[in-house]
């Protein structure tokens, strides 16, 4: 019944951060760049429910935006699935305890995300204009996802609580000499 | 993990190669009339904040503002006068001559009115999504403005959403023309970074000057007649420069459209065009 409601929990995060960046954040340029709600959203959900979930929330949070901007089907999914992914391992290996892992996290995956971002629409014969999407647009947008990051991440935890107790069987590498 | 990756390519793939109206196209047409109501609620919640946001930020600017307006005002009504004469004259003459011209801006135009309710996922992608569809008469290539000139063209369309291309995205290209010259050339993306523009392959012998006016050319020759009509505003000369290894000049344009903000559209639908 709680896993239940957990994974109702998520779904409904996931569509109103989808909704809002389609609809409202992904309108707003400030020095090039804008905020990625829906980015940020993902990572918090990856760090407190792992991998899967991180996974799963980032698959779906991408085919909602791709489908609302009747953008090509796919390919938001794709990278956000590789974020929530990347975002998760690193919760359940060495991040989650540390207070500056949200930080960290959406800081490294911005970044991460718009690399990929960019390659994907090379590789797809898309023309991109590589120096501004690196520059002043990336900057920007690490720089309001990470502001971003204190009240999403605090939201979230409140919705979903602590991470579960199962995931602190993982992972972690331990030198045993 | 595996399986998603999988998919996500498998949905690229298909919806990269797949002709309009193919089946997952349907579905996606599907599920954007299903989240209309949601993007629209969502703008109409932020709608005050963003518009009071925008009105404190026009305080600071508005006493210089309004000198300048002034001044603008009093130089456009001197012009209107002129361009009055000019514009009874020129439909004598066409008259007498019995003149066959294209469809002109705006009379031939039907108009619809449309909020726009998505932004792109990322800065790849330099679309909106506007609250209008096929229901609204709203085809493929239809030419989209606002009150401040060219905003860009319909790509996709679902029966109650349009995806409008801006003038500021990599792929497009409007034939336009120096309205002082009589240059023309192709308006496309600056790569400078916000939404400046540049006006390409404009003939060195045609004597650009800074603050010169630049509309769309409406070219009607060769086979790729342009889809948008003569006359709308794109913007005002910025720079102009070249180099004796250049065949043509460089030109930079300021639009007059603010693609940061665009809270609503307006879509021309031919009116002769057969629904």
């Amino acid at each position: 019944m709680s896993e239940a409601l957990d994974a109702l929990k998520l779904a409904a995060i996931v569509l109103v951060a989808a909704v809002l960046q389609v609809a409202v954040f992904g309108g707003w340029e400030v020095a090039g760049g804008s905020p990625d709600l829906l980015l940020v959203a993902v990572v918090a959900i990856a760090l407190l429910r792992g991998t899967l979930a991180g996974a799963i929330v980032g698959f779906f949070g991408g085919l909602v935006a791709d489908t609302a901007t009747l953008g090509t089907l796919g390919l938001t999914s794709l990278l956000l699935t590789g974020a929530g992914y990347w975002a998760g391992r690193y919760g359940e290996t060495t991040g989650r305890d540390r207070s500056h892992a949200p930080v960290v996290s959406v800081a490294v995956v911005t970044v991460l995300y718009t690399l990929g971002a960019v390659i994907l629409h090379v590789v797809l014969g898309e023309e991109v204009a590589i120096g501004r999407v690196l520059g002043s647009a990336l900057l920007a947008g690490v720089v309001f996802n990470v502001l971003l990051t204190f009240p999403v991440y605090a939201l979230c935890r409140r919705l979903l609580g602590p991470p579960p107790s199962s995931l602190d069987r993982a992972r972690e590498v331990r030198l045993l000499a | 993990m595996g399986l998603l990756v999988v998919l996500a390519l498998a949905m690229i793939t298909i919806s990269f190669r797949e002709r309009p109206g193919g089946p997952l196209h349907e579905v996606q047409s599907v599920g954007a009339t299903a989240l209309r109501p949601l993007q629209v609620g969502a703008e109409r919640v932020v709608r005050p904040f963003r518009d009071a946001y925008g009105w404190f930020a026009g305080l600071f600017a508005a006493k210089g503002e309004a000198e300048r307006l002034r001044a603008e005002n009093e130089r456009l009504r001197q012009e209107a006068v002129q361009f009055r004469n000019a514009y009874a004259e020129n439909k004598t003459l066409r008259d007498f001559l019995d003149f066959k011209a294209p469809p002109g801006y705006p009379d031939d135009y039907a108009p619809v009115y449309a909020a726009v309710i998505g932004h792109p996922p990322s800065q790849f992608e330099q679309q909106v999504v506007i609250a209008a569809g096929e229901t609204d008469g709203i085809r493929v290539d239809d030419p989209v403005v606002n009150a401040d000139g060219l905003v860009g063209r319909i790509t996709d369309v679902t029966p109650d959403t349009a995806q409008v291309t801006l003038l500021t995205d990599e792929s497009t290209r409007v034939s336009a023309l120096d309205v002082n010259t009589g240059a023309t050339g192709l308006v496309e993306n600056g790569r400078a970074g916000g939404n400046s523009l540049v006006l390409t392959r404009v003939e060195k012998r045609y004597e650009v000057g800074e603050k010169d006016e630049v509309v769309t050319a409406g070219s009607q020759r060769g086979q790729l007649p342009s889809l948008f009509p003569r006359g709308i505003s794109i913007g005002r000369v910025t720079f102009v420069g070249q180099s004796d290894t250049d065949l043509y000049k460089r030109v930079q344009i300021k639009p007059w459209v603010d693609f940061g903000s665009l809270d609503a559209v307006v879509v021309l639908l031919p009116k002769d065009r057969r629904r």
